[in-house]
């Protein structure tokens, strides 16, 4: 050990070392600039930002903008087309379209948020212990993802759904659901980035002083593959929203009152598809400017985080 | 070769195992189910749970449908008492047809329009193709489907048929069911392989031998097809044949648009219903077409790269 050493007397030392790092790269004003840089260079994530803080702000006021109550229904004003007393027209219960879209927005981010952070950040835990710890249970770890990647997300979703159980207070459950399939597709990713930090020399000098093995993976390794989680995080949200949408449509998601775009799709949707085409026409408008909000945030985001990553 | 082929089989037994686990962990099996909120006397249950065989131990059970495979004998299903086979076969047209239809369409799109964003990198062109794919795939190819029927309905009051016809005894009446959620499905699918096109292609046209190519003189469109694509192609081939395998067990919600009877229905199906037998049929089922196709990529690799080889 050479001048390393010195610096690094202790596991505290080494943490401060990780810490200043981590700062370095995330600090104050570096993150102003990243924003500004990102702005300027990238009008298609800011677009995305924009059609996502737009959500955001929906979901957050939807009591206040909304004109009418999500689920009064109205049986003098079933099905009447886009007007403007109804910008988006009415269901057949009478319920205002525009209404339950903005009620809509926030099962489908609660629902994003929640299974998209829940599955990245278990992904995360097993891509960075299996990296570090490597050997037979790795091994066990990577066969178990193997057999879960060999299926599309929405038979997962399904089977972990009837598993589980559906119902009208069961919003755990589908979120449980959409949680799962992301957990191996997050942990693939993150341990292979993770695999060649484990190799890196201020890895060993922690080891090396001491730092116990679930400190140096927590504080040394996870801070830096935090790009590629933070990309997933935003990846994943927008397929979070859609498996929501196609749950329900199924009738294993969200359940009536609820309001969710694709609980909207499923029933008078299809049904009155004829005959009040503006109740299909807008809820899949909803979930498609959602995703691609949050699609062209995340592309962009890798971009500028990290060109060489691609989740495909 | 025979290695690589015997290498799937521990992948397939990890399936096997853990469908089994899973399902039978799940509370409910198919005879609490079929007695739901009826008052059906308990001994009555327990002689249809040991009918089934249901009540014996899980290793035992395990042995047993284990023993079956070999015999390849997958069963029947306990819901409608069909052999498996007979309720799998009578589905497998129908979802391989629609999952190879969508797969020609999204390669017809994605390819050219790939190329074409990654020779034109950075204007409007590109931005405007990548657009087009980030709406493929920000828009649920069930929605898709719903407003293609919507158009269909409104300007020509045409709208697919509701019953499947086989190819071999209608062929138009079996497009005119299956190409728009092919359509539907194949533009979600070509944004994928369209991006991944696009950036292969960049990357190759940055290689000397395309500057080379080049500067003997070659002419552009000789250049970016002879050169370029057929180099960028090996990752696309990748993606698409993955995504194939997908398509088969993958299209539950545009089936149920479309109200098409296939492999993604009888899956929901057979899970709603805890129809073991057919479960665990149908997982090992998708999970061999998958890591079959993942072995015919690999071998077809050898044939478009020569630089590979596999002793």
């Amino acid at each position: 050990m050479t001048g390393n050493s010195r610096t690094l007397g202790s596991a505290q030392e080494a943490d401060d070392v990780a810490r200043r790092r981590y700062l370095e790269s995330t600090g104050r004003r570096r993150f102003a600039r990243f924003w500004r840089e990102f702005i300027r260079q990238r009008p298609l994530g800011t677009a995305g930002l924009v059609l996502i803080i737009v959500m955001i702000l929906a979901a957050a006021f939807a009591d206040v903008i909304a004109p009418y109550d999500p689920t009064a229904i109205d049986f003098a004003d079933l099905l009447l087309p886009p007007s403007p007393e109804h910008l988006l027209g009415t269901d057949n219960f009478g319920r205002d379209v525009f209404t339950r879209i903005l009620f809509g927005s926030r099962t489908a981010l609660l629902v994003g948020f929640t299974a998209s952070l829940v599955g990245c950040t278990l992904g995360l835990v097993l891509g960075v212990v299996g990296a570090y710890l490597g050997g037979r249970a790795d091994q066990i770890v990577q066969r178990l993802m193997d057999v879960l990647l060999s299926f599309p997300l929405i038979v997962i979703a399904i089977a972990v759904v009837a598993a589980l159980g559906t119902g009208e207070d069961k919003l755990g459950n589908v979120i449980a659901a959409i949680t799962v399939p992301i957990i191996p597709r997050v942990a693939r990713v993150v341990r292979s980035s993770a695999l060649s930090i484990v190799e890196m020399p201020y890895i060993e000098a922690a080891r090396s002083v001491g730092v116990g093995a679930v400190r140096i993976m927590f504080r040394h390794v996870a801070p830096n593959v935090f790009a590629p989680y933070l990309i997933m995080l935003t990846a994943f949200l927008g397929q979070a929203i859609l498996l929501e949408a196609s749950l329900s449509f199924l009738g294993l998601g969200v359940f009536e009152p609820a309001a969710s775009w694709g609980l909207m799709l499923k029933g008078a949707g299809m049904q009155f598809l004829e005959r009040a085409p503006w109740l299909a026409i807008a809820p899949g408008i909803a979930i498609s400017m959602a995703v691609f909000g949050f699609n062209l945030f995340g592309d962009s985001l890798r971009d500028a985080l990290d060109p060489r990553l691609r989740t495909g | 070769m025979v290695g690589r082929l015997l290498l799937m089989i521990p992948t397939l037994v990890g399936v096997a195992v853990l469908t089994f686990v899973i399902m039978r962990a799940v509370p409910g099996d198919i005879v609490a189910l079929r007695y739901a909120g009826s008052s059906v006397p308990q001994d009555v249950i327990d002689q249809e749970r040991h009918l089934l065989g249901l009540d014996r131990p899980m290793w035992e059970q395990f042995v047993t449908w284990m023993a079956s495979i070999a015999r390849l004998d997958l069963g029947q299903s306990l819901w409608t008492g069909n052999p498996v086979v007979e309720e799998v076969q009578a589905r497998m047209p129908l979802s391989i047809e629609l999952a190879i239809i969508a797969t020609l369409f999204a390669v017809l799109l994605a390819i050219p329009l790939g190329v074409v964003a990654a020779v034109k990198q950075d204007t409007w062109i590109d931005y405007a193709i990548r657009v087009f794919s980030i709406g493929g795939l920000a828009m649920p190819s069930f929605w898709i489907g719903i407003m293609m029927v919507l158009v269909t309905l409104t300007l020509w009051g045409w709208a697919p048929p509701l019953t499947f016809t086989p190819i071999f005894e209608d062929p138009v009446a079996n497009l005119a069911g299956l190409i728009l959620p092919a359509i539907a499905v194949g533009y979600r699918y070509s944004a994928v392989s369209m991006r991944m096109t696009r950036s292969t292609v960049l990357e190759v046209l940055r290689e000397d031998y395309v500057r080379t190519a080049r500067a003997k003189g070659l002419r552009e469109s000789l250049v970016v097809v002879r050169h370029a694509l057929r180099n960028a192609l090996l990752p696309v081939v990748t993606v698409v044949s993955l995504e194939f395998a997908f398509l088969i067990g993958g299209l539950v919600v545009t089936e149920q648009v479309f109200n098409l009877n296939g492999i993604g229905k009888l899956l929901v199906d057979a899970v709603a219903h805890r129809d073991y037998p057919l479960i665990q049929a149908m997982v090992v089922l998708l999970a061999s077409v998958f890591v079959i196709v993942n072995f015919i990529v690999d071998m077809v690799y050898v044939v478009l790269d020569p630089r590979i080889r596999y002793a």
